[in-house]
């Protein structure tokens, strides 16, 4: 029974290497003779990223000036944020953006490597090598770069950019930041404390700061693009911008938008990973949210990463539910905070097709769907910690 | 229609059971409050890294305590950790590591350091230049895996979970100066849901290291007063000059009134509401207009159903920037009008500095203090008053004065205002 706090995604902006919207991912995703993934070697030799897709950003950051102000997550997630406020017929409307709730997920920006290089050589041959690190990030830092570092500058750049000014939260922590970014929206809007939100984040693969750290951790993929379920290496990253606009049922109907999916429900947990304790977790979550399924007319989307032994935990948990199940990774790479925010954007579009798009991997979870769409199950494990699910819906 | 322990507009009432606290002035709510009420400056000249070539050569460092492998996660880390525990046991509610509620913890952004890039260019065995491919190729032996843990971002609320059996998925927070505001409020709107009865609200940050400082004094925002280390936090002084950075950790049990009332739990004070709004303006500057700040402490009276008329105090954001105190004062004269500077409005920060993250938990504590205790704590320093803001600082000595109900102001980069009313227990 549709409720008047039912919270309804009504616009969805989401960027990858597969491209721009949701024609672009609808097309890849539905190639024909199979969807062929697509990679680059990464920053760092050897281990490859899926890239984002060129875009034209002046579409949804005008000003030269504010482009010039950002490091390329901030672009990523600026440019997503818009299009999803486009999608929502929010954009440029003051009305609205002044009481948009903004709940972005992030990690850092990136980082001047050519300075962090220059010094890393300087410093071996420094008798005060103390004294020349002081000395050269002062000379050699750009002012403005701490403004595209710092986590809480890409909601600060939607603000600017976008003028969505009602709040600004930033969440941080990988995978779980991105789905508890998500929960609280849905959380706040089912309580009545919260009527219209943005919710999101970016994530920009091609750093070499970004491979290190996962490869530092061994969990970065090497080699040749192998599917996520089979892979036991490791992950490879994904660029990724992915914003939601969520909001209750009656202020979507009182406005006139139309609601893509809604949000059943969403849960998320942590634990620390004992073997079978993320699953126990997952089947906890699931008895809570069974009834909003659709007996055959129900398919799985996961966030996972490939990263074992997490993926191999999830995919004997969802071999167990016999549904088709879609890796998204698998499509996008993986985009960590954006990770399950992006997972909710490829059921929300399935979802309005009422069609599950062709397997990404030749695998047995992912088999084919040819019954009709009616709802989705998002899971969402992080690498190494975090553990979420929810239930997307028709509105 | 009333209901026991609820609000006017029908919500849980939220209280604050337990407070943890720690600054550079000390460990623990006792030494922090008499050095505070004392007005006693933390500030000190840096001595955990060499300073020469840098503008700005002192902080607010919390030097009483060491770790092994120090780093900005695990210093912050370890902070939390500190006020949490003390914060559980006064509340005395989960202490045996079964926290009955969530955690939300406003925390510094991290990335790896340069200990550790330095770590991973000597393992590499580059020559003369290094890049990040030879990084790669160090990190390839599994011999940095510990790096990877310590510098993901969820790993210090993981830690804090874990050690204290904190219930469903932590919450990590950064709306940058405002952080700890974020976190106090999202505690109360959990309550508020009805989502749990208890939850554990905390600021950290432990940032002061060299490229954290530099980044900032890049940016013009730091004190070059290095002279007098404890003269150089001046908020709303004419020759103030700019903030100091400072570290710090505060941690609030917040609960809902009913259930501190059935476990009879002692009751420090009420988070009575909270206000926030985004100012787009400016990446680092606010609305020339004041409006994002004006509308921030708007919304908060609001939520907490009172008037500015009903407000005792202000405990400031107050950073000592030229900037800051000006947009500061500007917005209080618009909300206050002429009740604004016979108003008293002192910031902490003249004598901790700006604890950045954990500015808005710290202060928050203080402000129940203050509340609690009957006493203002003052604004050191003051002594040369800025004729465009007729501000009432409680200038240099601490104040006796009951007061019932005070706000907490908390502004950030990026456009981010957090605004708090806070409350004496109720009787």
């Amino acid at each position: 029974m549709p409720d008047p706090r039912d919270a309804v995604i009504t616009g969805i902006g989401l960027i990858s290497c597969l491209g721009e919207g949701e024609d672009a991912h609808w097309t890849a995703l539905n190639a024909e003779g199979g969807f062929q993934p697509v990679t680059v070697d990464g920053p760092l030799a050897g281990y490859p990223v899926h890239p984002m897709a060129k875009l034209e950003l002046g579409r949804q950051i005008p000003k030269h000036g504010d482009q010039r102000q950002m490091e390329p997550w901030q672009r990523i997630g600026t440019y997503a944020a818009g299009l999803a406020l486009d999608a929502a017929g929010v954009k440029g409307v003051p009305e609205l953006l002044g009481r948009t709730d903004l709940i972005v997920a992030a990690g850092g920006g990136e980082r001047d490597y050519a300075v962090d290089t220059a010094i890393l050589s300087a410093l071996p041959g420094s008798a005060e090598p103390e004294m020349l690190l002081n000395e050269r990030l002062l000379g050699d830092l750009r002012p403005t770069l701490f403004l595209a570092q710092l986590s809480n500058l890409l909601a600060g750049n939607i603000s600017i950019v976008h003028g969505v000014i009602g709040s600004s939260r930033t969440f941080m922590g990988e995978e779980a930041s991105g789905a508890d970014a998500v929960r609280i929206a849905c959380a706040r809007i089912a309580a009545g404390q919260a009527e219209l939100c943005l919710v999101g984040s970016s994530y920009n693969a091609e750093r070499p700061d970004a491979q290190l750290h996962y490869l530092m951790g061994g969990r970065l993929h090497r080699g040749p693009f192998t599917g996520i379920w089979n892979r036991e290496t490791g992950l490879i990253l994904g660029s990724v911008g992915c914003f939601l606009v969520i909001e209750s049922r009656e202020h979507a109907q009182a406005r006139g938008a139309a609601p893509i999916a809604q949000i059943a429900a969403i849960a998320t947990d942590r634990c620390g990973r004992a073997p079978n304790a993320a699953r126990a977790i997952a089947e906890h979550q699931l008895a809570g949210m069974r009834q909003h399924l659709q007996p055959g007319a129900t398919a799985v989307f996961s966030a996972s990463a490939g990263v074992a032994p997490a993926m191999a935990e999830e995919a004997e948990f969802l071999a167990g539910l016999d549904l088709p199940v879609r890796g998204v990774a698998n499509a996008l790479g993986h985009s960590v905070e954006a990770a399950f925010p992006a997972a909710l954007a490829l059921a929300a579009f399935a979802l309005g097709h009422q069609k599950l798009f062709a397997p990404l991997q030749a695998h047995p979870l992912e088999a084919p769907m040819p019954e009709r769409l009616a709802a989705a199950l998002v899971t969402g494990w992080g690498h190494w910690r975090g553990e979420a699910m929810a239930v997307l819906t028709q509105p | 229609m009333s209901l026991p322990d609820r609000d006017s507009q029908c919500r849980h009432i939220v209280v604050v059971t337990g407070t943890g606290v720690i600054t550079s002035l000390g460990q623990g709510k006792a030494a922090n409050w008499q050095a505070l009420t004392s007005g006693v400056s933390g500030i000190s000249r840096i001595s955990r890294f060499p300073v020469q070539k840098l503008r700005t050569t002192i902080a607010g460092t919390i030097d009483f305590i060491s770790i092994p492998e120090p780093s900005a996660p695990a210093m912050s880390e370890n902070l939390a950790l500190l006020v949490m525990e003390e914060a559980i046991a006064e509340a005395g509610i989960g202490g045996n590591g079964d926290f009955p509620g969530p955690l939300f913890l406003a925390l510094p952004p991290i990335e790896i350091e340069w200990p550790q890039r330095r770590a991973l260019a000597a393992a590499s065995g580059a020559g003369e230049t290094v890049d990040y491919g030879d990084l790669a190729r160090a990190a390839e032996t599994g011999a940095f895996a510990g790096y990877y843990e310590r510098f993901l971002f969820g790993s210090v609320a993981e830690h804090l979970a874990a050690r204290f059996g904190i219930k469903g998925s932590p919450i990590v927070t950064s709306t940058a100066c405002a952080s700890g505001g974020t976190a106090i409020q999202l505690g109360l709107e959990a309550i508020r849901r009805g989502e749990t009865e208890v939850a554990i609200c905390v600021g950290t940050d432990a940032s002061i290291n060299p490229e954290s400082l530099i980044r900032f004094s890049l940016l013009s925002a730091l004190s070059t007063r290095n002279e007098i280390p404890e003269a150089a936090s001046r908020p709303f002084a004419r020759d103030r000059d700019g903030f100091v950075m400072a570290e710090g950790a505060g941690a609030l049990v917040l609960e809902s009134l009913a259930h501190a009332r059935a476990r009879g739990a002692g009751i420090i004070g009420v988070i009575e509401g909270a206000g926030e709004q985004a100012d787009g303006f400016h990446r680092t500057r606010s609305s020339p207009d004041g409006k994002p700040i004006i509308s921030c402490m708007h919304r908060a009276l609001a939520d907490a159903g009172v008037t500015p008329d009903q407000v005792d105090y202000i405990n400031a954001h107050g950073t000592g920037t030229p900037e800051n105190d000006k947009m500061e004062w500007l917005g209080v004269a618009a909300v206050f009008g002429e009740r604004a500077a016979a108003l008293p409005m002192s910031s902490n920060k003249s004598m901790i500095g700006h604890t950045l993250t954990a500015a808005g938990a710290v202060e928050a504590i203080f402000t129940l203090l203050s509340i609690r205790e009957g006493i203002l704590p003052p604004t050191i320093n003051y002594d040369t008053p800025d004729p465009a803001l007729p501000v009432d600082c409680v200038p240099n000595v601490a104040r006796r004065q009951k007061i019932h109900r005070a706000i907490s102001n908390s502004f950030g980069f990026g456009g981010q205002n957090v605004c708090l009313v806070l409350a004496a227990a109720p009787s």
